[in-house]
């Protein structure tokens, strides 16, 4: 199979590589895939409680240079994003951006969820601060 | 689009074998100036072809010590695979629907298979031990009264083991069960004597032995006699079994190729069995590896690996200077892994985390060399990126962690 210029660019340079403390209060991790089916992304993002904003990601990738390169740019794109900002960033946009052949669409699906994932583990872990706040009223 | 690779090494003869440069030679002047049909009777342009036609049969037979009337010229071995099993089976079928093969055998055998249920045949799939042989007990277990032909393929495409072909042989034949064996991957690589191995059909590529693609062979016994219908139907050529004007050209060429293995055969198998070790030996040397496929009793041309929590196209992605496959070149195309290593038991992430590389005439110990750098290079920098790896490394066992499927 031949990939996009921009896979293997990302594939030969990953951005990003590596590992946040999972304990820590600031980090969300998403782990999605599994290994039976070839891919498993890591992805976690660094939060600055004060602004809200994501100042750093990182990612690990066990999969095909498609699926590398999809979680080496998704690290790229949700620096400087707001939570809500980076939940916007659809599989589309990330398989127009590298060319990605109808074969390897699941990879961009799988970097998609890899964000969600990261987001909703970051919000629950922080479920405790929001709780302090008023809660809504419900009916 | 030039798409081949800038410092190749070619290390795919188990997908197809470069032509000998000898081969090519012989096959030339035969589209050339010698273009006859070898079915003309009536002028020498026809019966210089048919010599030459006859000529290749011999070298063909002679290489797999069959009687060159046993020799029916194909297309390759899908068709020589289909020749064999749909005419046997239909030529058969009044005294029984039970055929049976095992599940490590190639599509052309399995898909084969497939169509015969769907023609009313009952087909026994056997499963093969983690070594990929076949347990010959279960094989005996499997055969029943009904039971008209088993299938069983010689040297494995994906993971190069030799099945006990002889042994196999010596049960159906005192059953009186017909014996099909696909021997694509094996000529040229384990030696092959008809006349005391009992096989009633052999299904012989060209491609896989440094001749050119489009032609192939069935072997189909004289003595005792096997019959088949045949599934192409026109002039009656070879004998009525597959019609169809000869390809002169291929056909000299293949005999040609089949000639040049039986001379250097013996020669090339113990260099090749050199370089085999060494590529073993240099690639054990990486932790979290494993040979698949019994240790011994394969044909050395083939190595197959799995590099554990590194996946299989990324790897082959990263060795770009270097031509291998990931399972065989006929499913790489599909995200399913390898379903022969699935038959011996791996799992799926392992299946996954496969290469198989092949290595033949023109592989030089420089190539060998290279490929160790370049794959343990690439496997440890795939294993910084990988979060299984970390997992692996922290103790973590993978098996035991809820995966969501996708």
């Amino acid at each position: 199979m031949a990939y996009s210029a921009k896979v293997v660019e990302h594939y030969e340079n990953p951005r990003n590589v590596g590992s946040f403390d999972k304990g820590d209060e600031t980090v969300g991790t998403g782990m999605v895939g599994a290994p039976a089916c070839g891919d498993v992304m890591k992805l976690q993002i660094k939060v600055n409680p004060e602004t809200g904003l994501i100042e750093d990601a990182k990612f690990k990738t066990y999969g095909c240079g498609s699926a590398i390169a999809s979680s080496s740019l998704v690290t790229e794109w949700v620096k400087g994003k707001s939570l809500d900002e980076a939940l916007t960033i659809r599989n589309t946009h990330i398989a127009q951006e590298l060319a990605l052949p109808p074969v390897k669409i699941h990879c961009s699906i799988l970097a998609e969820d890899a964000i969600k994932a990261a987001v909703s583990d970051y919000k629950a872990k922080n479920a405790v601060e929001r709780a302090r706040q008023p809660a809504p009223v419900t009916h | 689009m030039d798409m081949t690779p800038h410092f190749p090494i070619y290390m795919d003869y188990g997908a197809t074998t470069p032509v000998d440069q000898r081969v090519v030679d012989a096959m030339i002047p035969w589209l050339r100036e010698h273009f006859g049909n070898p079915a003309s009777r009536s002028h020498a342009w026809g019966w210089e072809a048919e010599a030459a036609v006859e000529k290749a049969r011999e070298q063909v037979a002679a290489l797999i010590g069959a009687d060159p009337r046993e020799i029916i010229w194909t297309s390759g071995a899908t068709e020589s695979d289909n020749l064999a099993l749909k005419g046997a089976a239909q030529f058969y079928k009044s005294k029984g629907k039970h055929l049976v093969t095992v599940k490590t055998e190639h599509k052309a055998v399995l898909d084969t298979m497939r169509e015969l249920e769907r023609q009313g045949f009952e087909v026994t799939y056997l499963d093969v031990e983690e070594d990929g042989l076949l347990d010959f007990d279960k094989l005996k277990a499997a055969l029943r009264p009904d039971t008209i032909l088993v299938s069983v393929m010689y040297v494995n495409n994906e993971i190069g083991v030799i099945q006990d072909i002889a042994a196999i042989g010596a049960l159906c034949r005192e059953k009186g069960i017909i014996f099909h064996v696909d021997a694509a991957q094996a000529t040229g690589k384990v030696q092959i004597d008809l006349a005391t191995l009992p096989v009633d059909l052999m299904s012989l590529a060209s491609h896989k032995t440094y001749g050119p693609k489009g032609i192939g062979a069935l072997y189909v016994r004289r003595k005792p006699r096997v019959r088949l219908e045949a599934q192409m139907h026109g002039g009656g050529h070879e004998r009525g079994m597959r019609s169809g004007t000869l390809p002169t050209h291929q056909i000299v060429g293949m005999g040609e190729a089949f000639r040049i293995a039986k001379e250097e055969m013996g020669t090339e198998s113990e260099r090749i069995r050199m370089l085999h070790k060494k590529l073993v030996d240099g690639l054990s040397g990486i932790e979290q590896t494993f040979l698949n496929g019994h240790p011994d009793q394969r044909v050395p041309h083939n190595v197959n690996m799995s590099f554990n929590f590194v996946e299989g196209e990324s790897l082959i992605m990263g060795v770009k200077g270097i031509a291998v496959s990931s399972g065989s070149a006929c499913t790489s195309a599909s995200l399913e892994p390898s379903y022969v290593l699935r038959a011996l038991g791996r799992s799926d992430e392992l299946a996954h985390s496969s290469l198989r590389m092949t290595i033949g005439r023109f592989t030089t110990e420089e190539e060998i060399d290279y490929v160790i750098l370049t794959l343990k290079d690439r496997v440890a920098r795939l294993r910084e990126l990988s979060p299984l790896w970390d997992m692996f490394k922290e103790g973590i066992d993978i098996s035991s962690i809820q995966w969501a499927a996708h």
